[in-house]
């Protein structure tokens, strides 16, 4: 009940207008020249201090990208990417070098994420959770600034567990073979277009490793931040669950309003062993673009998890309300026998956004399971597609797929599509597909308007039901802020 | 406090209200009965603000101010509650969540403070259990899956929280069983007081043996033809509505 309520108030208490993320921090950069060559791989991988053996797999993931073709077969369209008009390094300007302590991040930048709502002084979060400041856990945050992680609290109490969360610049230096062992080993260079280009550039993200029989005492969270113009993002996350182990992660993010698009090309990959679970979640709100479709993210993500042990699992759970565009199609590769694979998604498309989201779920092994439930909400000029693909192999017996996909239209100039690809090469699996397309009913507004709700406050009462199966899979904390974001990416889309 | 005057409305092009005259008081009961197609689930639309139903003509006022310019919202605000005569479902929003918003959102527009979780729970745990409902149903979504019973019942718990000024009741009758009518009549009976006034509109008087309304009317083809006690819809039910409307027809 008190989750209930406050996500009533906090519906109702979003008001104001539009994008509220959309600040810029003035600082200076470090910044790459624009462009896109053999020198700016070069110049990446010096800038980290990176081994050769590193350099070298970006070079050859560079050459993959340069026979790759960008990928059309999506419903958005969108202008041609001059991947020569983009600068591939961005990062604000560090006074001294070596390993940062949060005492050294420049006040600026802890500013920012202040005003993001990000706790980065891990003595604050925890005074506040002897103050018994709601139910508020704390949780270990990994703070990644255009294309450099600025700081990760909890790192050392995360170590006394075991676990290691640290930006993926540090493991690199830090724990070379664990990543040397696991990089790429999800989502090869070669994969696709944007995952080569990835390869070929990445710069920041996070690294998570939790050994053998650990359960992670703590929340994970990475939390990005596009703010430099004229860049891309280039984000790389990394997370392996030993057998038995167990954690849940959760990303963030945001980026000023310019009206300029501009590209974030993620590349994560999820390993789990025998009986491990990873719970993955996202809360998508790069800036959508003005009402008239100016600027805004390109967000063409790769993201795929291996469930490599028997019974391991791992749960994606996406809110994706931001960004210009979104082609992003978070799947699970199910090779150990018995493993779970989950995708909750909700996507809200608004003004002139386009989305092209969904999963893949590979049965290989036998007696995997997996399910879908993906929410699409449409409203203003928008058009949103689920595309999702169950195959099952040869060898998963007694496989089973649940997928349940319902979109909810808001006023009558937007789309949405449903596109299932469902091959199943062994007799014994059990496939199944629910969809509904359904648009917010007159008299359930008016149901609600006649209790004493404004329209908006219906709309987003209405679409929080709709949702309801995904966003409780969302942690607490973030279910809230899910709703709210919700609402306020709806304002203006009725009446 | 509700003075409805010379009010004319049409819904896709067909003229539905064609001149109602009503008064309201404060504190009193009135029965609207007439046959189908009357209007007078019309009538109970347009007093709410339902989009599609246009007023053509007319006034209609609650304490001095124009309804008919104000927003379902506003109204709600105001103190005017439409019990529906189908309540409409809310799937994935829980009941208590639903009521708590509707609550407070009246609570804004009056200038009063909201209720936090705790004193609401108490109020809809009080409310609930008044109405012999189960506390179960404010866990479950709106409406969804209820029985007719309890979604009319669901309706009684809505207008008990939000103590509207005037109730607008449409067919609250339809589909209750006995004993389910007369718990809902009961809820309606409770909130009866100098501050509450009702326009109960039925079919049947059958209602009205547990609502005694202090006035009847008996709308007949989008006009009133005739106003009177109680004792008019026992007048009803022995002679059918073919008779009046008849005499009506004669009279006019």
């Amino acid at each position: 009940m008190p989750a209930v309520a406050e996500t009533l108030e906090t519906v109702s208490a979003v008001t104001g207008s539009t994008y509220k993320w959309g600040f810029e921090t003035d600082l200076e950069m470090d910044l790459a020249p624009k462009g896109l060559n053999e020198d700016t791989i070069r110049l990446i991988s010096d800038r980290k201090g990176e081994p050769e053996w590193l350099l070298a797999w970006r070079l050859k993931a560079f050459a993959i990208w340069q026979k790759m073709e960008e990928p059309h077969w999506a419903k958005p369209g969108y202008p041609v990417i001059d991947y020569q008009d983009i600068h591939y390094y961005a990062a604000p300007k560090k006074k001294g070098s070596g390993p940062k302590s949060l005492d050294e991040v420049d006040p600026e930048l802890l500013r920012t994420y202040e005003k993001l709502g990000i706790p980065l002084k891990e003595q604050a979060i925890l005074a506040g959770v002897e103050q018994g400041d709601e139910e508020r856990l704390p949780m270990a945050v990994d703070a990644v600034f255009d294309s450099v992680s600025v700081a990760t609290t909890f790192r050392s109490t995360l170590a006394k567990a075991g676990v290691i969360f640290c930006s993926i610049s540090d493991a690199v230096r830090e724990y070379p073979d664990l990543v040397r062992e696991y990089l790429g080993s999800v989502v090869p260079a070669g994969d696709n277009f944007f995952a080569a280009l990835n390869s070929a550039v990445f710069t920041d993200g996070s690294f998570v490793f939790i050994p053998k029989g650990v359960k992670c005492p703590m929340e994970l969270s990475t939390y990005f931040r596009i703010n430099a113009k004229n860049t891309g993002q280039f984000e790389r996350t990394l997370i392996i669950a030993e057998d038995g182990a167990s954690v849940s992660y959760l990303e963030g993010c945001t980026a000023p309003m310019r009206d300029e698009n501009q590209l974030h090309a993620a590349v994560v990959e999820l390993v789990a062993m025998d009986d491990a679970k990873i719970k993955y979640s996202t809360v998508q709100n790069w800036y959508p673009g003005d009402s008239e479709g100016r600027g805004g993210i390109y967000n063409f993500v790769t993201k795929r998890g291996a469930c490599r042990g028997a019974r391991s699992r791992i749960s994606w759970t996406q809110v994706e309300t931001g960004s210009a565009i979104t082609w992003k199609y978070p799947s699970c590769i199910l090779i150990g026998d018995g493993s779970v694979g989950e995708f909750y998604s909700v996507a809200v498309t608004n003004n002139h956004q386009q989305a092209d989201t969904g999963t893949k779920m590979i049965h290989i092994g036998r007696n995997t399971n997996s399910t879908i439930i993906a929410k699409t909400i449409s409203a203003g000029h928008s058009d949103s597609t689920y595309r999702g693909l169950v195959r099952m192999m040869p060898k998963a017996q007694n496989a089973r797929n649940f997928t349940q996909c319902d979109s909810l239209l808001i006023g009558d100039q937007c789309g949405a599509h449903t596109v299932p690809y469902i091959e199943s090469r062994n007799p014994s699996a059990k496939i199944e597909h629910e969809a509904t397309t359904s648009k917010i009913a007159e008299d359930q507004l008016f149901y609600c308007r006649s209790r004493g709700l404004s329209e908006e406050d219906a709309v987003g009462l209405i679409v929080n039901g709709f949702c309801k199966d995904v966003l409780k899979e969302l942690p607490m904390e973030f279910a809230v802020e899910a709703q709210k974001l919700l609402a306020i990416s709806l304002e203006g889309s009725v009446g | 406090m509700l003075e409805i005057k010379g009010l004319t409305a049409e819904i896709d092009g067909k003229q539905i209200l064609k001149g109602i005259d009503l008064t309201i008081p404060q504190g009193e009961v009135h029965a609207v009965m007439g046959p189908n197609g009357a209007g007078k689930s019309t009538l109970s639309y347009v007093l709410s603000g339902r989009e599609g139903y246009e007023v053509t003509g007319g006034t209609a006022t609650f304490f001095g101010q124009d309804i008919l310019a104000m927003e379902p919202e506003e109204r709600a605000a105001a103190g005017i509650f439409l019990a529906f005569q189908y309540p409409v479902e809310l799937p994935g929003v829980g009941n208590a969540n639903f009521l708590r918003t509707a609550l407070n959102s009246v609570r804004r527009a009056r200038g009063e403070g909201e209720l936090d979780a705790v004193q609401f729970l108490k109020q809809a745990r009080a409310a609930v259990k008044k109405l012999a409902m189960s506390e179960d149903m404010l866990k479950r979504n709106v409406n969804v899956g209820f029985s007719g019973g309890e979604k009319k019942r669901n309706e009684i718990l809505q207008m008990t929280m939000l103590q509207p000024k005037l109730a607008l009741l449409d067919e609250t009758d339809s589909g209750l069983d006995i004993d389910a009518l007369r718990i809902v009549a009961e809820g309606v009976n409770a909130s009866r007081g100098p501050n509450f006034s009702a326009l109960v509109i039925t079919h049947y008087q059958r209602l009205l043996d547990y609502i005694v309304p202090d006035h009847v009317h008996v709308l007949a083809d989008g006009r009133i033809i005739r106003s009177g006690g109680p004792e008019l819809a026992k007048e009803l039910e022995a002679d059918g509505y073919a008779g009046i409307i008849g005499e009506a027809a004669e009279a006019a």
